[in-house]
């Protein structure tokens, strides 16, 4: 590993205040340091900030701080009576001594698991080394995106957790320089595009603070996760949908996606194709098919479309049932 | 063997405890002789016996450090290792929490597998948590507690868990060993069901290239039962 200042801030107006990567868990930026990918001069650990509680908001929604532990979250009593697809997602994901380490921000930052992107003597790669072009597409593929890829990028996002946010609509809340905002997370991330190296909106020196979900829009929800392995694996393809259903019909629904897309993908279309409709196997496959018709499949990973669409299939069946 | 060690009850009569090399009196990394009380694990070390004595006053484990400048030094803190206090003054920010144990302290129990996160032979416990040691900062550790395996237990006084491996035979190589052992007794507090597919998907950050995972779960379902309290 490269050298590195490290400090720990004990205020958050500390924290913005200093430059410097933000450490937490580590289990992304350690990771990333030992393999020569991520290089930064200072390190900057907030895990001393008072940012690890949960809280039951007055909307019957909840406050999620960036220091809460994966593991402490996906066994919150709150989260597994009102958000069981959040916690499904969680337990997914990863080991469970990573779980104990990550936490709810660092899991929202975590970066794609392309081979080419963790390896810079591995050739071009232009999320790590912008304008040295795309290995994977000409190479190895299997694990990468097919939906919202680029001609310069078709890396995966790999979180669980953010697939379950997503359709649980969380709301991201940062604290900068410029004071604070928050942010949808269907607006946090963006398309590699040709700047595959920008992967959200955050700003030098931002800091998420916590996150907060919305009282859930129902309470048949599912995190469908399609992997290698039974276990530690990335997925595939998965599925998390948050389904209200009422006499049969599919009352609201939100549906979203992990393994197949550049970033957590939230399908609008798949809702679209179930808000109203009767819950049974011809809607979940319309609304499958929906959910992936823009896919852009490249030869190693064309079989993550069909396991898609099977997932969300199973997904809203499973939730429905 | 003059002195033999109290034999544990869990232990089949086809097997016997070990005796670890005993640590010899004065470290000296000149002495090169293999004879007497000398062991490779001491020479290799140079540590010796007075190393690793709890005292009232923390041991320093920085080494002469290579140049380096005083913001790229772990700032003045202690960790609790085992029960004994270690000052982290000194030590380079990048040395991580398992090389740290292995190179500085010698705890060796710990062992080394993939350095990612990936394989789990690197697990301890960090205020009775279990992480990888491999992608924990050291001077993150400033301020709490870690347990590795030769805080477990002793050869005499087994932990119940690292009898259970014993008893059902749950290691080929060992070399994952540790790291399943910290991971079980962990577990033995985490909210885990009662099958043996939970305890399979709750061991799933424990690799084992020998296979020994059937062995594994029976040993970690055998200590659950006796402790109810804490499955």
């Amino acid at each position: 590993m490269h050298s590195f200042t490290y400090e720990q801030p004990q205020t958050i107006e500390k924290a913005i205040g200093s430059t410097g990567r933000f450490i937490a868990g580590g289990t992304t930026l350690v990771d990333l340091m030992k393999l020569g990918v991520e290089l930064p001069p200072a390190i900057v650990d907030v895990t001393a900030l008072p940012l690890a509680q949960v809280e039951v908001l007055p909307n019957g929604g909840l406050r999620i701080g960036a220091m809460v532990r994966n593991s402490d979250l996906a066994h919150h009593p709150e989260v597994l009576k009102k958000y069981p697809v959040l916690s499904q997602a969680l337990l997914s994901g990863a080991s469970p001594q990573l779980r104990n380490m990550a936490t709810t921000g660092g899991n929202l930052l975590q970066r794609t698991r392309c081979p080419y992107f963790r390896d810079p003597t591995s050739g071009g790669c232009n999320k790590r080394n912008p304008g040295t072009g795309c290995a994977a597409m000409e190479g190895h593929h299997r694990m990468m995106a097919v939906l919202g890829t680029s001609d310069h990028c078709i890396a995966t996002h790999p979180s669980d957790m953010c697939v379950a946010m997503t359709a649980l609509e969380a709301v991201i809340y940062i604290e900068g320089a410029k004071g604070k905002r928050s942010v949808a997370i269907g607006d946090f991330y963006k398309l590699p595009g040709d700047t595959p190296n920008i992967e959200n909106v955050l700003e030098p020196g931002d800091l998420i603070t916590h996150v907060e979900l919305p009282p859930a829009i129902g309470s048949r929800q599912v995190y469908l996760k399609l992997r290698d392995r039974a276990s530690y694996e990335f997925a595939l393809a998965s599925a998390a949908v948050v389904v209200k259903v009422d006499g049969g019909h599919i009352h609201s629904v939100r549906v979203a996606m992990g393994g197949v897309g550049t970033r957590p993908w939230r399908s609008h279309e798949a809702e679209a194709a179930l808000t109203g409709k009767t819950a049974n196997p011809a809607t979940f496959k319309a609304a499958a098919e929906a959910a992936l018709k823009n896919a852009k499949p490249h030869p190693e990973n064309a079989f993550k479309v069909e396991l898609a669409r099977r997932c969300v299939s199973r997904a809203l069946k499973m939730a429905t049932a | 063997m003059a002195d033999e060690p109290k034999t544990n009850s869990a232990l089949r009569d086809d097997q016997q405890l070990l005796e670890l090399e005993p640590l010899p009196e004065t470290g000296n990394k000149s002495d090169l002789s293999f004879g007497g009380r000398v062991s490779r694990r001491s020479f290799l070390s140079g540590l010796g016996a007075a190393g690793l004595v709890a005292g009232a006053s923390p041991l320093s484990i920085a080494a002469a450090p290579a140049v380096v400048t005083a913001a790229q030094e772990a700032p003045a803190a202690s960790v609790m290792i085992n029960g004994n206090r270690y000052e982290l003054a000194g030590l380079e920010t990048r040395v991580t929490l398992l090389d740290l144990l292995r190179e500085r302290l010698y705890l060796t129990g710990t062992k080394k597998g993939c350095d990612h996160g990936q394989c789990g032979a690197c697990t301890v416990h960090v205020n009775g948590r279990r992480v990888n040691s491999c992608l924990t900062l050291a001077v993150m550790t400033a301020g709490k507690e870690v347990t590795t395996i030769e805080g477990i237990g002793q050869p005499a006084n087994l932990h119940p868990m690292q009898a259970a491996f014993v008893e059902h035979d749950g290691y080929q190589c060992g070399y994952c060993t540790s790291g399943q052992i910290m991971s079980a007794v962990a577990l033995l507090k985490e909210p885990i069901g009662p099958t043996d597919e939970d305890v399979q998907h709750g061991m799933a950050g424990n690799i084992c290239r020998c296979g020994a995972y059937p062995n594994i779960v029976a040993a970690v379902q055998q200590v659950r039962a006796q402790n109810p309290a804490s499955a």
